[in-house]
Formats: C-alpha cells, structure tokens, sequence
C-alpha cells in the first residue's frame, strides 16, 4: 500500500510477527512521530486522528483489533488536547457538542453489538456513498 | 434542523462509527456545520469535546478485553499534544472555505479507505 506518510516515519516495511514483547524503547520514536502526525490532522480536521493512528500502528506490527483499541485511548489524549486549546480560544460550542456527543455513546454501544449480527461488509458501499455525496456537498 | 433531529443525527452517527469502526469525529462535524448552522471551524472545534464521551467508553471497555497497550497509548497520546497545537494553529489560519474543502476531501478520502479495507477483508 503506498503510504506517504509512513515512507517519511521509515515505517514502510511491516513486521510479519506481533512484537509484544519489544522493548518499547525500540518503537517509541516511531510512535512519538505517530502521535505527532495525527494530532496534527486531528486538531486540523476536529477528527479523533484514528485514521492517522490505525494504519500506522498496523505497519509497526499492533493486530487490527490491538490497533483499534489502542488509538482510542491515544485519542482521548489528543482530543482533550484539541478541545482545551479550542476551548480556550472561544471556538468551542459545549451545547452543541453534548447535543451529538451524548447521543452517540448509546449509538456507538448499539453499533458494535449490531456489527457482530449483520454483514456489515454489504452496507460498506452505502456509508462510503454517504460520506461521498456529505463530502460532495462540502466541497460545493 | 431541529435539536430533537440533530440528536437523532448524532445517534445514528455512533451507531454508523460503531458499526464501521470510523471515530464519530468524521460524523460529527458535518452534523454540527450542515444541521446546527456552525462555521467549519466551530464544529470542527466542538467536534473534538462531542468525541470525548464515545472515545471514554470506548477505551473503558476495550481496556476490559485487555486490547490497549497503555504504554504505546500513552506515548502517542502526549506526543500528539504538540501535534494539536499545530493542528489548531493551522486551522484558525486557513479560510472558513478552504477549511470546508479540505474536510469534503478528507471525508471523500475515508469513504475509500472504508471500501479498501472491506475489500481487503473479504
């Protein structure tokens, strides 16, 4: 898969085995570049960065599942980050926020139970053609 | 958009993250600029304090099933810190517009990344 961003964090050749037991000193420089990379496009985009942070860590040999789970404890980090400095430059709507944040935790819990019943993979073409025609619609 | 519809927007925007394990970020701004009216960069911001309860829950359970590595977490998570500050500077530089644009694309981008990545699976 070519990989800008991975080519310039020297990530472009993935190990075939997980490497748990790595001493962490070994890949915390690539996981500092890592973190440095998606709160950039997070912050930028108001975007958690796991589309930044999943990929990558898939390169430095995490399973989807460890990659997964792992970006999202990461995003917390970034995005508390990114709403405190927004925060503190008066562009944060907290109404606004609470008002689809709040919701979306009973969607989140209802989606992930929903993913293990239906073949999610047959909606796969929709929701891409939904984002499409939002960000279509954004562009214009 | 009524409150009542923006709320359902935001429901339905976890169940959609949940079920293709996309963050809600990707969902929330367009929901926040196209149904409450806010400039890109109001939603973008507010996009970021909306993640925090799904990214909190998230974690809580995913840490149950023992899948996080805190450690690696950790490190990406502070490195990110100076990431943001970046981030955030860029941002409040760029025009209402072009901000607008490069997050059509950037959603254009996912929704070939989701198809990519089924793809792959199946």
């Amino acid at each position: 898969m070519p990989c800008a961003p991975c080519d310039l964090l020297g990530l472009s050749h993935p190990r075939k085995h997980p490497n748990h037991s790595k001493p962490l000193g070994m890949v915390a420089p690539k996981l500092v570049g890592i973190g440095l990379v998606a709160g950039f496009f997070g912050a930028l985009f108001g975007v958690g960065g796991g589309i930044v942070i999943v990929p990558l860590l898939l390169l430095l040999a995490f399973d989807q599942r460890r990659a997964s789970a792992t970006s999202l404890a990461a995003i917390l980090v970034s995005s508390i980050a990114g709403a405190a400095t927004y925060a503190l430059h008066g562009e944060v709507k907290p109404g606004a926020a609470a008002l689809v944040g709040l919701p979306a935790v009973a969607g989140v819990l209802l989606g992930a139970a929903l993913q293990q019943r239906i073949p999610v993979h047959r909606l796969t073409i929709g929701f891409a053609i939904l984002l499409t025609g939002v960000g279509a619609r954004l562009l214009v | 958009m009524t409150l009542a519809a923006v709320a359902l927007v935001g429901l339905a925007a976890g169940i959609l993250a949940g079920l293709f394990g996309v963050g809600g970020g990707i969902l929330f701004v367009p929901t926040l600029a196209l149904g409450l009216g806010l400039t890109q960069l109001h939603a973008e911001a507010s996009s970021l304090l909306a993640i925090l309860p799904t990214a909190l829950v998230g974690t809580w359970r995913q840490r149950h099933y023992g899948n996080v590595d805190l450690k690696a977490a950790a490190v990406v998570g502070i490195a990110s810190i100076l990431g943001v500050e970046g981030g955030v500077i860029v941002a409040e530089a760029l025009p209402e517009s072009v901000l607008r644009r490069l997050f059509g694309v950037l959603l254009i981008a996912t929704a070939g990344q989701i198809v990519w990545r089924s793809r792959r699976g199946s």
